[in-house]
This record gives structure tokens, C-alpha cells and sequence, in this order.
């Protein structure tokens, strides 16, 4: 279901502006009682459009959805490319290429991505690091965190390791022994299964279709 | 049915208040001391690296200044709301006994943040050290104690009100705000692995409640405050109040659509969001209509100065902290680039203190007042311009270094670099962005030097040598 912006706004204010009149009829603009009725109807107007909005919004950013990809997806390929009508870079899910050299269900990808929200959310990555771009701006944005080519470029051979994933876990294990700026993020103890999980939240989270944010991610074209 | 006090006497409702204020300072105290420490690790990353890291230095900071703010305003509605009513608050030990729990919840709180720190990724953890959410990063238990609390409050003012059978215009706006700052905090207390619907929801609590649900709050404290400050007729502050609620909730519930831009949520939050949120400065400029009027009105004499100036410093820093700064980034095309940058916390610095920090410091003073000297025209003494020029001076220019950081972040990071972690690096490297994170340190020790003054001026305000047996009867 599409909703056409403009007319909620001119529906909400107009809708705020007559329905106020009409219950203040009788009394000036200036009375008490004119602008009592202006703050009841507008509450209420605007709630009422706001949890319209939230059942179509949240219909629309349930995972597996065209927006909010299903947990799954860790198994795909995924990139970003530019949409040259809409202006804007839009994340593309390729091939099946596996994670961490298996092939995850429903279930199990499910279970790995909620681990990685947990370990997220217990160590306060948010605390430093913006997500979606909000949080602390102590350490980079972690939107696109899977897709940056610092992982490839650098960190695959700082680690020794052979996969992209495998380099984020040993990082995300071992972020003190690894430094990439003279600003380092802190041993956080995470566990191998930790590591692992965080890695698939990160991977997950960059598939998400953002409007655009950041805007030409890593130059993509 | 209303109890007159005599001169000097205060409710017990009131006695309850001061003691809501004194820990609310103490931890504003806390507030500064967090922001300063990590506010230093930006220009010495090893300080503290691996005992006391950034993370933990910016949740307490943070989370004091919620928890501070909180207090404040209960305060501020105990020590109003027997006034307004002309009775005692009802459930004063209910009151007494919400006050102290809430305390040692906090110090619980604080001690797990600070001895603990993090724990494993499960459950636990959200329910007993942390949630991890940025604002409310208060573990699971502590929430249903917040809840409970407000809760409580509520009860109060309502119990307060029927039994007084007189419900004024601003205890209506009040009862019906607490409704919504109770129900809404709850909407932060669930768990998802969606990151886009956990956003969702955490909005409202950080806009909704804080941007709205506050806002209301403070403007029902302010209309009591004004009332007895400089005596504007009810009429007139009532009416003020209902145009202000009409315009904040107006603009401020659809204005949360600019929070949802890029959290994965649909394109007509774009256009919606936008929209509503530059109209949302509008509420703030009515007030700094109406302050200035009344203080001219009063040419700029009233029987307690510094709550008139700290008065008069709320209505212009909501307006530019909250509507200039927010506005500043609030559209689309801007924050596209300028979004999760240092634009953003110089927003909050400015918005926190303009709208809530000098409005508790207005009730304050006007509570010391009546605490210390009730019988003095003149309630003064010599610090509290200090405290007021340098604080001020402080909170702006804090907010001014992390403009410039920000924008030399929103330009080589997101609009050259593409975001990516080598172009965070960059624009952290930046002359610009350093010298911003030097200046920001600078003010920051400048804010915590004004705050020991303020601090020193509240204790000692009103305090002479001439004290009469009446006004050592006025103190608890």
C-alpha cells in the first residue's frame, strides 16, 4: 500500500484546523477554550495518523519483507547498487555463496542473527559505534559495516584468514591486536559463537534497504 | 477545602521536592564528570582504555542526565502542584518511599555499570546489566521500577486533584502528559533481532518521550513557575499552555518522522517527517514571544532574578538548542549526509540544556526562595550571574565545537568518502574535526568549573548572617 505524503499532511492539518473551529464555534481564537480544543483534536488527529502509519510501516519492515530481508540472507551474496531513477543506492542479493563455509536454515540463521542482536545490545556497541546511524560517534557507522572494503583490503591479511568472515570474527575477537587508528576498540570478550553471530547481524543489517543511507557507500556505482 | 500555610511554612509535598533537587544536582554533577572523561578520550584514546572505556563513560552520562532531568521535574510538580491545588499532595509517603527506591535503584544501576560493565549476549544481560540501547541502556529490571515510579507519580498528582475537587488547566495538561511519559517509556521494553522494528519503537521513547512527552511537562512546570514568578494572570498562561501542547504535539508526533528516514522504514516518512518537523521550531518561537513579553512587561524586575533569567534562558535555548540546531538538519536532502555525525550531539547539548536543564534551574531557585528568605523583596546574591554567564557560555560553546566537527565529518566523511570506515578515520584526522574535539574539552572543563559555581551559589544563595527565628522555622 502506497501513502501519498502530501495528502496525509494537508488531511492531518486540515482536518485539525476545521474539526478545532467547529467545537470552538462561539468563542474567539483568543479564548482559553479555543486553543483547549486546538490541543485535544490536534493529539488526537496526529496519534491517530501515527499508529495508522505504524501498522503499514511495521508491515512493511518485517523481516523477510521487500525492505527487510529474511535472516537467511547470510547465506547470499550482498552488494549495493546505484538506482540512477530514484537516486539512490539500493542493497542487491546475489547467488548463494554460504556462511562461514555452510549453508544456514531458517532456523538456524535465525538463531545466529538473534545471538549477534544480543551480543550487540550486551556489550553496548551502541555506545561507540552508530547503527543505521544512530548511537555514539566514538567509532565508525556499522550500517554497511559487511560491504566496507577495509575488510578485504586490510584485515583479511592482518588476521591470516581466508574469508571475509572468518577476518571479522578473529578482528571482532581480537579488535586490541589489530589496530587500525590511533582510537581502538576494546577487547569485549566476545566468545567464537559471539564473533560469529555478530558477523551474520552485520551482514544481515547491510542488506536492509535504507533510502539511501549512507549515500554512495564506498563509491558504489 | 484548601489549606492555607502561613508565611515560611511548606508542605510536606514541598520538603519532598527540595530533596528531589539535591539529588538531581548531585547527579548532574555525575553528568558532567562522565562527559568530561570521555570527552577526554577523544583527544587521548589510551585514558582509561580497557578499564574505564568510552562505552561506559557515555552510557553513565547519558543515562545521569535522563535519570537527573526525571527528578527535577518530579520535584518541580511536588513543589507546584500543593500551591496549585491549595492542599497537601495525597500519598506523600507513597512519595517518600517512590523517592528512595528510585535512588537505590540508581545506585544499583550505576554500580553494575560501572563494576560490571557488559556481560554475555543473552538475556540476562538485558535484564540485569544493561539493554544496550543507546538513552535507555537501563537493564530490564530498572525499567518496570522507572514505570512503577511514574506510575506513582501519576497517582499522586490525580489523587491530589479529585480530592481537592479543583482541576486547573495545567493539572489537566499534567495528568494527561503523565499518562502518555508512563505509557510510552514502556514501548522501550522489548527485544527483537529486527533492528529496523527495535528502532522503530526506541523512537518513542527517545522523540516521543523526550521530545514531546517532556516538553509538555516542562511547559506545565514553566506555566506554574510564571504564575508565581511574575504573577501572569491564569487566564493567560493557560491559554499559552494550550497553544503550546496544540503545537507540539501538532507538529511533534508526525515530526517523529524524521527519526525514521533511514532505519529500513517506507519512502513517505521522507516527505511526512520532514514537513512536520520544520514546523516544530513554530512552539518554540511562541515562547520566546511570551517570555520576552512578560519579562518586559515586568522590566526585567521580579523578587527572584536568577529564576527570572534562568526563565528567560529556557525560552531562548529551546528555541535554538531544539528548534534552530534540530532544524538545522532536520530535512531530508541535509541529513542524508549530515545524519550520525557530531551535528547530532551538538543538537542534544544545546536542545538538553535549553529546554530542561534551565527550567529546573528556574524552579530551583524560586524553591530556595521561599526555603531560605520568603520575606526578602529581593531574592539575589552575588555568584548566580556567574553561574548563569559561564554555564551558558559553557553549553554553547561546547555546542559550537561540535557543529564545526560536524560538519567537517558531514563533508570528507559522507559526502567525499562514502561512509566507510577509512572515511571515518579521515574526518576523525581532520584539522577541523580536531581542533572541534580540543574546543569541546576546553568548554567542557569550562561547563564543570560553572557548574561548581552554581552549585556553591545554590547552597549558599539567600543564607546571611541575619536570620531570623522565622526563617530557620521555614527549613525542614
Amino acid at each position: 500500500m502506497e501513502i501519498g505524503w502530501i495528502e496525509t499532511t494537508i488531511g492531518a492539518l486540515f482536518a485539525t484546523v476545521v474539526l478545532t473551529l467547529w467545537l470552538s464555534r462561539g468563542s474567539g481564537w483568543l479564548e482559553p477554550r479555543f486553543w483547549r480544543n486546538a490541543a485535544v483534536v490536534s493529539s488526537l488527529i496526529m496519534t491517530g495518523i501515527l499508529l495508522y502509519l505504524t501498522i503499514d510501516s511495521l508491515n512493511q519492515i518485517r523481516e523477510g519483507s521487500a525492505r527487510v530481508p529474511a535472516y537467511t540472507v547470510i547465506n547470499k551474496a550482498v552488494g549495493l547498487k546505484r538506482d540512477y531513477e530514484k537516486r539512490r543506492d539500493i542493497p542487491v542479493i546475489g547467488e548463494e555463496v554460504g556462511f562461514f563455509g555452510k549453508l544456514w536454515s531458517e532456523k538456524e540463521a535465525y538463531a545466529l542473527v538473534n545471538k549477534g542482536k544480543m551480543t550487540l545490545q550486551s556489550r553496548n556497541c551502541m555506545d561507540c559505534h552508530t547503527l543505521l546511524g544512530n548511537g555514539a560517534y566514538f567509532a565508525p557507522d556499522l550500517t554497511r559495516a559487511w560491504l566496507d572494503p577495509k575488510w578485504e583490503t586490510m584485515v583479511k591479511s592482518m588476521t591470516g584468514k581466508a574469508t571475509k568472515e572468518e577476518a571479522m570474527a578473529e578482528w571482532l575477537k581480537h579488535p586490541d591486536r589489530y589496530p587500525t587508528f590511533v582510537r581502538r576498540m576494546p577487547n569485549l570478550g566476545l566468545t567464537d559463537e559471539e564473533a560469529m553471530a555478530l558477523v551474520a547481524f552485520l551482514k544481515w543489517m547491510s542488506a536492509i534497504d535504507t533510502n539511501g543511507f549512507p549515500d554512495r557507500f564506498a563509491g558504489v556505482q | 477545602m484548601t489549606q492555607a500555610l502561613p508565611q515560611g511554612k511548606l508542605y510536606e509535598s514541598q520538603k519532598l521536592a527540595l530533596w528531589y533537587f539535591w539529588v538531581a544536582l548531585a547527579l548532574f554533577g555525575a553528568q558532567v564528570l562522565f562527559g568530561l572523561l570521555a570527552a577526554w578520550q577523544y583527544l587521548d584514546p589510551n585514558f582509561l582504555y580497557g578499564k574505564l572505556n568510552f562505552i561506559t563513560n557515555r552510557m553513565l552520562h547519558i543515562n545521569a542526565m535522563i535519570v537527573w532531568l526525571l527528578l527535577g521535574f518530579m520535584g518541580g510538580v511536588y513543589w507546584f502542584l500543593p500551591l496549585e491545588l491549595g492542599r497537601e499532595v495525597v500519598g506523600i509517603r507513597l512519595a517518600r518511599f517512590a523517592f528512595f527506591t528510585l535512588i537505590a535503584a540508581v545506585g544499583i544501576v550505576v554500580l553494575v555499570y560501572l563494576l560490571v560493565q557488559y556481560g554475555p549476549g543473552n538475556a540476562f544481560t538485558l535484564w540485569f546489566i544493561t539493554e544496550g540501547r543507546e538513552y535507555i541502556e537501563a537493564p530490564r529490571w530498572a525499567d518496570f521500577g522507572i514505570v512503577a515510579v511514574m506510575a506513582i507519580f501519576l497517582y499522586n498528582v490525580v489523587a491530589t486533584a479529585l480530592k481537592a475537587q479543583r482541576i486547573t488547566g495545567v493539572v489537566a495538561v499534567l495528568m494527561f502528559d503523565l499518562v502518555a511519559l508512563a505509557g510510552l517509556y514502556t514501548a522501550g521494553m522489548h527485544y527483537t533481532p529486527n533492528i529496523s522494528m527495535d528502532q522503530y519503537f526506541w523512537w518513542w521513547v527517545v522523540h516521543l518521550w523526550v521530545e514531546a512527552t517532556w516538553e509538555v511537562l516542562v511547559g506545565s512546570i514553566m506555566a506554574m513557575a510564571l504564575m508565581h514568578l511574575l504573577g501572569t494572570p491564569r487566564r493567560i498562561v493557560e491559554t499559552w499552555l494550550y497553544l503550546e501542547v496544540a503545537l507540539v504535539f501538532g507538529t511533534g508526533i508526525l515530526g517523529l518522522g524524521h527519526h525514521y528516514f533511514w532505519i529500513g522504514t517506507p519512502e513517505y516518512w521522507l516527505g511526512l517527517g520532514g514537513f512536520f518537523s520544520a514546523l516544530e521550531p513554530i512552539p518554540l518561537v511562541a515562547m520566546v514571544v511570551h517570555a520576552v513579553y512578560d519579562a518586559g512587561m515586568h522590566r526585567m524586575q521580579t523578587v527572584n532574578q536568577p529564576a527570572l533569567f534562568w526563565a528567560i534562558a529556557q525560552a531562548f535555548g529551546n528555541f535554538i538548542g531544539a528548534g534552530v540546531w534540530g532544524f538545522m538538519q532536520t530535512l531530508p536532502q541535509i541529513n542524508l549526509y549530515s545524519h550520525g555525525t557530531q551535528l547530532a550531539p551538538a543538537h542534544g547539548h544545546l536542545a538538553f540544556f535549553g529546554a530542561y536543564v534551565t527550567a529546573i534551574l528556574t524552579v530551583i531557585y524560586m524553591a530556595l526562595h521561599q526555603v531560605r528568605r520568603p520575606e526578602l523583596p529581593r531574592f539575589d546574591s552575588k555568584l548566580w550571574k556567574w553561574a548563569f554567564v559561564l554555564m551558558v557560555v559553557g553549553i554553547f560553546g561546547m555546542s559550537a565545537a561540535m557543529t564545526i566537527a560536524g560538519f567537517t565529518q558531514t563533508m570528507v566523511e559522507r559526502a567525499i568518502g562514502g561512509s566507510t570506515w577509512q572515511a571515518y578515520i579521515d574526518a576523525q584526522q581532520h584539522p577541523w574535526f580536531q581542533n572541534g574535539m580540543v574546543w569541546r574539552f576546553v568548554f567542557g572543563v569550562f561547563f564543570l568549573v560553572s557548574y561548581l559555581v552554581l552549585l556553591w551559589d545554590l547552597v549558599t544563595i539567600g543564607k546571611g548572617e541575619a536570620r531570623t527565628a522565622k526563617e530557620v522555622g521555614a527549613h525542614d
